[in-house]
């Protein structure tokens, strides 16, 4: 017999039940946030079903994320989310090709016809509802606010789509640079669309009737405008069903009819029994063991301290600093004997112009004019736009500002570690100077905000949130990987049933690890240093604090305006201008102020940058988004030597020739960049017109990405995709690609392998790209080391394809060979002319080190652009590698790129007026062993080691901090 | 004791540490590696595989080795790293075992991972010795020998013997408990004195894996259907419970049959390389033929196996190197030869062929090789075999079983549902799926 059913859906942050009667009509149903308190508030939910339930015999099912937990601990029957919203949908509604479901923390999609298929996202992949909230309380909007002014959008910008951290990235610099809301908003539902189709439907294209499921896609109207207008869905297709959010739920009491009935009593009595059960494996060590541990602790930092002196009665110099971070806004006044006068400490709301403005209204107000400023300086994420807008005297790269500060503090200071909103800065001070900057890498900034947006989601404050975990018993330990894990081992954490507090402190302890393991990379805390100021919003926590000394075993110094570091920093380095007055907005100039921002794109250079113009009421103007001085109309850098833009041209030469042979494509990306001269030359003798695709963009991207079967692999190779289907699109009926296990090879290697991605590209393009199977693909193994056999090879493969003559081969092999060798002699050549150019203008040079295809401009972002624009001759590793004294490398030296890499650091070595900087494309699994050997080649010889990660992501804020600071570096190391 | 060096200033595992010193073996697969601990100890080394399995090794590979580098390097360096500082040994007398490989992926590279990690806690006067079937390294003190590797290749036999008939059996024994018992039977019988006949003697080891097939078969078993599962992937996570989170562990606790093809498929797959070298790229015809020969003698081996596992109808079987090679061409070439390579993808397609079309596919986070074999081959594969109910699963340090388990649960879930509609109907499910599917492979 049947009877009613209930379905349990406890997602990660939402807990949806619904009840069934015996014929699926739904009599009951229920959706709101746990705040983390699963078991707790499943109990209450069915205590308040009592009326309906009591007294009856009925079935249960749990499914969701966070329900396996209490399924298994109440014995309950437990059920798969994905299986439960199929089943819901396959009894409810007709028709249905797709299911799109994106929850919590978890995003779904279900292929229904056409080969049934289930799709979950992995491990990084943050694009959710967890990450909407995390972005909405960014731009300190509520979720209501963000989705009604998504629709006022008039652009989209590029939000990196993969993971919640790097969009995070993207948009921060968008806020400071002062970007319309509508547009970000906007922007931010596009990503986790491009999300959807390039992270879960992995080569499968979303068409035919697709229903749309889960709370975000319910509420969050704009959310679904982005999907329906990217998946160009008619309205009768799209279909969002009215219980959307509820789905699961149903579907688990669907699946629970097959399940033991139980009485109302028992459920809750197990319910009841769950909740008392308690795992404390994984635990740590408390913060604090007492009271007066605590007391002591909070006493002995309290000492530390900046002077205090009272503006309203102040009278003389005084120096202004403006710290416009990534998530704050910080101001500090000084006195010339660095008294603060006036500070300001808040969150920029997204808008920190406003608040510098308030700030700087209220200094005039309360000084009177009885105080001159005599200086005036910015740092930050939002240095330019701040001093554009207020006309301060100058700015500052923030590392510098930190380092003024914590001298200042303690003067012996040897390391500094700051953990701000956002980022994570370290570096050593050595001989006076910045050395050995490290940043996080955009993919583990689980820092400041994080700690925010997690305590908002268990609906506490940052301050409250704090205070719970200083004597937390059980500090759970999550782990030390970025955001996006350590939202999972939240996640996990309650499933387990932590408390509030143990997992307050678990976050506190991961930060630290974080910084430490992750970003610092120390192996024993010794190497930090002696001295040890730490500072930023985030060790303004007590247990991140605590937690910083309890891991490194030592008493460090955070002053007391741990916060305003930057600005109070920005502000000594004013004084230090000894300027006779600061050209800061005056009083007058100030009450008149105002400021509007518009976007644009520039239309200069194929990186066709995402531009934003900022117009302020006393006629000044700021550009912001740009990688080259070109759009400001200023002079532009293009006069240096530049080696990736020489290459790029290089290549761009070898142009098609008309031949008897009709079209060959060859996609233009992974080692076509270094062996396009060879096989451009090779099929061009054989009498084929070489086609290559265009230079990638990111629209190169979207065209592909559907098909992109791993979402982890790296942005070069991911870009194959839209490389094929441009070609394919062009109407070229043969496509050439070689799979090529090993490159060409370079002297005193140990062999001379491509990567695995790089090497086998082609198959997995021939597996995923249905668009191949309509034309002629050709993927040879190739190995053109060996002259002699390659020459055979290629002979009987062009002879068995294209019936060509094999002396007509040999002839453009030979011809191959002799362009590739004058190519990469170009190259050196021109590596040689730029050593002699920096030379003559008595100029510091940088090595910007990567691979081949680090010469395309959607993969690079302009960084070699940015980087002359700081007055430096840009060179490529292949132009230096030869002039190496070559040495053997303490790791298996087998990867043709890499030892050009190893080589190039050798090189760097030698020479006083050279620094390298390593590029490395995100989810490279090679650079993890080439940076670590770059770095130790580049300290033995006293060099600095500057890495820049680099990905989808086309923001630029976070590598002009580190090229800055290595410029600044790179001075001090002159002067002295 | 007098250190030596190569050429290069490799710290050398001479002969007089042969005599002295106790090297470290890290764990991979229990059964085989035990097998081959106590060859070892045969052939007068003093070896001790680690058999630790605590969070302290994890931490220890954070600290030791660069973030981003593959998770089973990571745990490997961390389990040596953990044992040398747990204090049960004397840092003087030990040296440590690594496997090399070989070949483009990044674990060719483990090795120097685990000396700059020595050094850098101050201990890089412990030899690191390698441990590579075409002999990387050369070390004085310690080579493979023909007879060593003919008893390892009967290590493997038996190892991947008893992995099979075992996972066979459990989910069915009446009485619970009973196939480990069997297990820890033959494992004792065999270890005990590691005698010349039971490894060395072909006509003994076949007598052997027969009468294995025979003791298992005998193990009382119930009629129930299981849900099988496969289990692919790189070959440390797909091996080690310390490398998947106990994953064979969980999946037999969802009263699934686990079947993990046999590490001879690995090893007969890194003999072939050189192979096909030889005919893609005209590399050296000499070596060819050594590798040939080796090639031909493990193929030879592993029909003896498979014909002692036919000897009990009641078990299925695997399949030949042979055969694998000649299913993978459907979906990519034999000369994707880095980390597992085609392998892989062959496994898949056997598994899937032989009748398991679940699969859960093991890598760790950002495997470069499986973007390519693993992930990549998916959609392939299963458009070539409109039943296949595949999941891939990352593994790295901040991964949470949560995740990983609820992943494999809704695997499981289409797989119990597949089977039961294939159990009504005579004919199966999955190929009236099949026809319903406008599949779009390539053909």
């Amino acid at each position: 017999m049947r009877f009613m059913s209930l379905g349990i859906d406890i997602g990660s942050t939402t807990v949806k039940l619904a009840l069934l009667d015996e014929n699926n009509n739904i009599i009951y149903k229920y959706y709101g946030r746990h705040f983390s308190k699963v078991r707790q508030k499943t109990t209450e939910l069915i205590e308040e079903l009592a009326p309906m339930l009591s007294g009856k015999e009925f079935r249960v099912a749990v499914t969701g994320s966070a329900g396996l937990g209490v399924a298994r601990s109440a014995g309950l029957s437990f059920v798969q989310e994905v299986y439960a919203a199929q089943t819901a949908i396959e009894t409810f509604l007709d028709g249905i090709d797709v299911v799109v479901e994106l929850g919590g923390e978890d995003a779904k999609i279900i292929f229904l016809t056409g080969g049934f298929e289930e799709r979950m996202n992995g491990t990084c992949a943050g694009g959710t509802g967890a990450f909407i909230d995390q972005m909405a309380s960014l731009m300190s909007l509520s979720i209501e606010e963000l989705d009604s002014l998504s629709f006022k959008h008039e652009k989209i910008y590029n939000i990196a789509s993969r993971c919640g951290v790097f969009a995070k990235s993207d948009i921060q610099p968008l806020l400071n640079q002062g970007a319309r809301k509508e547009d970000i908003a906007a922007s931010i539902y596009q990503a986790i669309v491009n999300q959807t189709i390039a992270g879960l439907a992995q080569g499968r294209r979303i068409a035919g009737r697709v229903a749309f499921l889960g709370g975000p896609l319910s509420f969050q109207m704009g959310l679904r405008e982005r999907f329906v207008e990217t998946l160009k869905l008619s309205p009768e297709n799209a279909v969002f069903p009215e219980d959307a959010r509820y789905y699961i739920a149903i579907g688990a009491a669907l699946c629970a009819y097959e399940k033991d009935s139980l009485t109302y009593d028992s459920l809750l009595e197990s319910l009841k029994k769950a909740q008392t059960s308690q795992n404390t494996i994984g635990s740590l060590p408390v913060l604090f063991e007492s009271r007066e541990a605590y007391d002591e602790f909070v006493e002995r930092h309290n000492k530390v301290d900046a002077e205090r002196e009272d503006l309203e009665t102040y009278t003389g110099d005084a120096y202004l600093g403006v710290d416009a971070g990534s998530t704050t806004t910080k101001l500090a006044l000084i006195t010339p004997d660095g008294k603060i006068l006036y500070s300001y400490y808040g969150a920029n709301l997204g808008e920190p112009i406003k608040i510098v403005k308030y700030a700087l209204s209220e200094i005039y107000e309360l000084s009177k004019g009885r105080v001159k400023i005599r200086g005036s300086a910015s740092t930050g994420y939002g240095e330019e736009l701040i001093r554009n807008a207020f006309c301060l005297d100058s700015g500052i790269v923030e590392t510098v500002a930190h380092f003024f500060a914590a001298k200042h503090f303690n003067p012996n200071v040897d390391f500094i570690l700051d953990i701000g909103g956002q980022d994570i800065k370290c570096f050593h001070i050595r001989n006076g100077a910045v050395d050995s900057i490290m940043l996080n890498e955009a993919c583990s900034s689980g820092c400041g905000s994080f700690i925010e947006t997690l305590a908002g989601s268990l609906g506490y404050s940052v301050e409250d949130f704090a205070k719970l975990s200083l004597f937390a018993k059980h500090p759970v330990n999550l782990g030390s990987r970025c955001t996006v894990f350590m939202n999972s081992s939240v996640k996990q954490a309650q499933k387990d049933g932590s408390t509030i507090e143990d997992i307050s402190a678990g976050i506190a302890v991961s930060v630290i690890k974080n910084a430490i393991y992750k970003v610092i990379r120390a192996k024993s805390t010794d190497e930090l240093g002696k001295n040890i100021v730490v500072q930023g919003g985030t060790f303004m926590n007590d247990a991140v604090l605590r937690s910083f000394e309890l891991e490194t075993g030592k008493q460090v110094t955070r002053p007391a305006i741990a916060g305003l570091m930057g600005a109070y920093g920005a502000a000594m380095y004013a004084f230090s201008l000894k300027l006779e007055k600061s050209g800061v907005l005056s009083p007058e100039g100030l009450a008149g102020f105002s400021h509007k921002s518009k976007p644009t794109s520039c239309g200069l250079c194929p990186n066709r940058c995402k531009l934003t113009v900022n117009t302020f009421s006393h006629a000044g103007k700021f550009i912001s988004g740009n990688r080259c001085e070109r759009p400001l109309g200023g002079k532009s850098s293009d006069e240096l030597p530049n080696a990736y833009d020489f290459k790029l041209k290089l290549l761009a030469g070898y142009k098609p020739v008309p031949g008897r042979l009709g079209k060959i494509g060859l996609p233009m990306g992974l080692n076509m960049f270094e062996n396009l001269p060879f096989w451009h030359t090779l099929l061009t003798e054989l009498g084929f017109e070489v086609v290559r695709s265009g230079i990638s963009t990111h629209e190169t991207y979207i065209k592909g990405q559907y098909s992109i079967p791993s979402d982890t692999v790296c942005y070069p190779a991911k870009l194959m995709h839209g490389h094929i289907e441009e070609l394919v699109e062009s109407g070229v009926e043969t496509i050439f690609y070689p799979c090529m296990t090993y490159n060409f090879k370079e002297c005193d290697a140990d062999n001379n392998y491509n990567c695995p991605v790089v090497a086998y590209y082609p198959e997995l393009l021939k597996a995923n790209m249905y668009s191949l199977s309509e034309i002629r693909f050709l993927f040879p193994y190739f190995a053109p080391h060996i002259r002699k056999t390659f020459t055979q090879k290629a002979m009987r493969f062009f002879h068995l394809e294209f019936c060509l003559k094999p002396f007509d081969v040999r002839r453009a092999i030979d011809k191959a060979y002799l362009e590739y060798a004058a190519y990469r002699e170009k190259i050196r050549e021109f590596g040689r002319k730029s050593i002699e150019f920096a030379l003559e203008h008595s100029m510091n040079m940088i090595v910007l080190a990567g691979r081949p295809y680090h010469v395309d401009p959607e993969i690079n972002h302009g960084i070699d652009r940015l980087i002359a624009s700081l007055g430096f001759p840009v060179l490529s590793e292949d132009c230096v590698s030869d002039l190496a004294v070559h040495k053997k490398a303490r790791v298996l030296n087998q990867w043709t790129y890499h030892t050009r890499l190893y080589n190039a650091a050798e090189y760097v070595k030698t020479r006083p007026d050279m620094q390298l900087v390593q590029l490395i494309s995100f989810g490279c699994g090679i650079d993890a062993i080439t940076s670590d050997e770059v770095r130790e080649i580049l300290e033995s010889g006293g060099k600095f080691y500057t890495q820049i990660k680099i990905d989808e992501i086309n923001n630029l804020g976070a590598t002009k901090i580190r090229l800055r600071s290595l410029k600044a570096a790179m001075e001090t190391d002159k002067a002295r | 004791m007098d250190k030596k060096f190569d050429k290069n200033g490799r710290l050398l595992f001479t002969k007089q540490m042969k005599q002295d010193y106790l090297i470290l073996m890290p764990m991979m697969l229990p059964i085989h590696f035990s097998f081959m601990q106590k060859i070892l100890t045969k052939h007068g080394y003093k070896v001790e595989l680690l058999k630790t399995n605590h969070p302290q090794i994890v931490n220890e590979g954070l600290q030791s080795v660069h973030n981003d580098t593959c998770y089973p390097a990571l745990l490997v360096i961390g389990q040596l790293i953990d044992a040398v500082k747990s204090g049960k040994y004397d840092k003087e007398k030990i040296a440590l075992f690594m496997s090399q490989t070989g070949g483009g992926c990044r674990a060719s590279n483990y090795i120097f991972l685990l000396r700059r990690a020595l050094k850098r806690h101050g201990l890089e006067d412990i030899p690191v010795v390698s441990f590579s079937i075409s002999n990387m390294e050369k070390n004085p003190g310690f080579k493979l020998t023909v007879p060593m590797m003919m008893q390892f290749v009967n290590a493997i036999l038996y190892g991947d013997m008893l992995m099979l008939l075992s996972n066979q059996t459990r989910p069915y024994e009446l009485n619970p408990g009973e196939t480990d018992a069997l297990i820890q039977k033959w494992y004792d019988r065999l270890l005990k004195n590691v005698s010349f006949r039971d490894f060395y003697w072909t006509s003994k080891v076949n007598l052997n894996l027969r009468e294995m097939a025979k003791d298992f078969a005998d193990i009382a078993q119930s009629r129930r259907k299981c849900v099988q599962v496969g289990i692919v992937g790189e070959i440390y996570i797909k091996y080690a419970p310390l490398g998947n989170n106990n994953l064979e562990a969980f999946l037999q606790s969802e009263g699934v049959e686990v079947t993990v093809p046999g590490l001879l498929d690995f090893v007969l797959y890194m003999a072939d390389n050189p192979i096909n070298d030889s005919s893609y790229y005209g590399f050296s015809r000499a070596k060819a033929i050594l590798w040939q020969q080796l090639k031909t003698y493990l193929e030879k081996r592993q029909n003896e196996l498979i014909a002692a596992v036919k000897t009990q109808p009641k078990f299925r079987s695997p399949s030949t190197f042979g055969h694998l090679k000649s299913l993978v061409r459907s979906c990519l070439s034999p000369g994707v030869k880095m980390g597992e390579g085609w392998l892989l993808t062959a496994e898949m397609l056997e598994l899937i062929d032989s009748g398991v079309p679940n699969i859960v596919c093991t890598q760790p986070f950002g495997c470069l090789p499986n973007h390519i074999v693993g992930k990549g081959m998916m959609r392939l594969v299963k458009d070539l075999n409109p039943g296949a109910n595949i999941v891939a699963i990352d593994y790295d340090p901040g991964a949470t079983k949560i995740n990983q388990e609820n992943r494999i649960k809704l695997m499981l879930a289409n797989a119990v549902k597949n089977l039961e509609n294939k159990e009504p109907e005579k004919q199966p499910g999955s190929e009236d799926f099949a026809s319903t599917t406008n599949s779009k492979g390539r053909h």
